[in-house]
């Protein structure tokens, strides 16, 4: 069960209308590092991870990876609101315009549409959590690359809060990787 | 909306503390402190969204919030039309 919560988990402030990063900010959305990938990953990897540690953290994290969705989808939302077909076209997003105007969707920088296949499960606790690990710094990368293509200080502030997330996830993976390996021994000696 | 603003941005970092403290626990089981410091922004955390939702309307659905007359859970801004 999920409760929806009506507000972004840290505040957005887009100063300025900047299409070309619009177009950048949708490999969060819907790329191969997106948030939209780690909220599925995690969510799906939950039903065979075998400690209640490990079990706890992808619900959480992938929980909160969907409320960085929502704020990747929101800046996207916000920075291409007002756009004119003529200032869309000049932003080398005419082909997102005459698919579906302004909608929204689930797709990379190069319009490219998500795909399950950009995640991954194995049942194996070692493997899926190395997984999830190597997703986080993927996604890290992902985000110092948005932060080298914008000087706009709004979209730098919340470009690093999602950076610093990835961060943090990685260290908590990294430690509920260490309890799994820790149980699977103990479980040698019985 | 200047006072909206400010007070949802202390319901955003009291829930941020509570999640960070969340997933530190969640390898960290045992840790007493993190654990108090914990139900501390737990317990801020439901007096802000108790003052929020007094002014403003329902921050969560499906029973977690209650509601004044009419359904407020319809007002506008929606997340995604937050100006900060």
């Amino acid at each position: 069960m999920w409760i929806y919560e009506k507000k972004l988990q840290y505040p957005v402030r887009i100063d300025k209308c900047d299409l070309r990063m619009a177009r950048y900010l949708f490999t969060q959305y819907g790329g191969p590092d997106g948030e939209l990938s780690a909220a599925i990953r995690y969510l799906n990897q939950r039903y065979t991870i075998p400690t209640n540690e490990a079990k706890a953290l992808l619900t959480d994290i992938g929980t909160e990876e969907l409320a960085h969705v929502e704020m990747i989808a929101t800046m996207i939302y916000q920075l291409t609101k007002d756009a004119t077909v003529e200032q869309l076209e000049a932003a080398n997003m005419g082909s997102f315009y005459a698919i579906r105007d302004g909608a929204l969707f689930p797709a990379d920088a190069n319009g490219v549409p998500w795909t399950a296949a950009y995640i991954q499960a194995h049942a194996d606790p070692i493997t899926d959590l190395h997984e999830d690990m190597a997703a986080e710094q993927k996604a890290r990368a992902v985000y110092e690359h948005l932060l080298n293509l914008t000087d706009d200080p709004g979209m730098k502030d919340a470009l690093s809060f999602l950076r610093e997330r990835e961060v943090v996830h990685f260290q908590r993976f990294g430690e509920a990787l260490r309890i799994v390996q820790e149980y699977q021994q103990q479980k040698k000696i019985y | 909306m200047h006072e909206r603003a400010a007070l949802l941005h202390q319901i955003q970092q009291a829930e941020f503390a509570a999640l960070e403290l969340q997933l530190y626990l969640d390898t960290h089981m045992y840790d007493q402190k993190a654990l108090m410091e914990f139900n501390h922004y737990s317990k801020v955390l439901s007096t802000l969204k108790q003052e929020f939702e007094m002014k403003y309307g329902p921050l969560l659905s499906f029973g977690f919030s209650p509601s004044q007359y009419p359904w407020r859970w319809l007002e506008s801004p929606w997340p995604w039309e937050e100006q900060y």
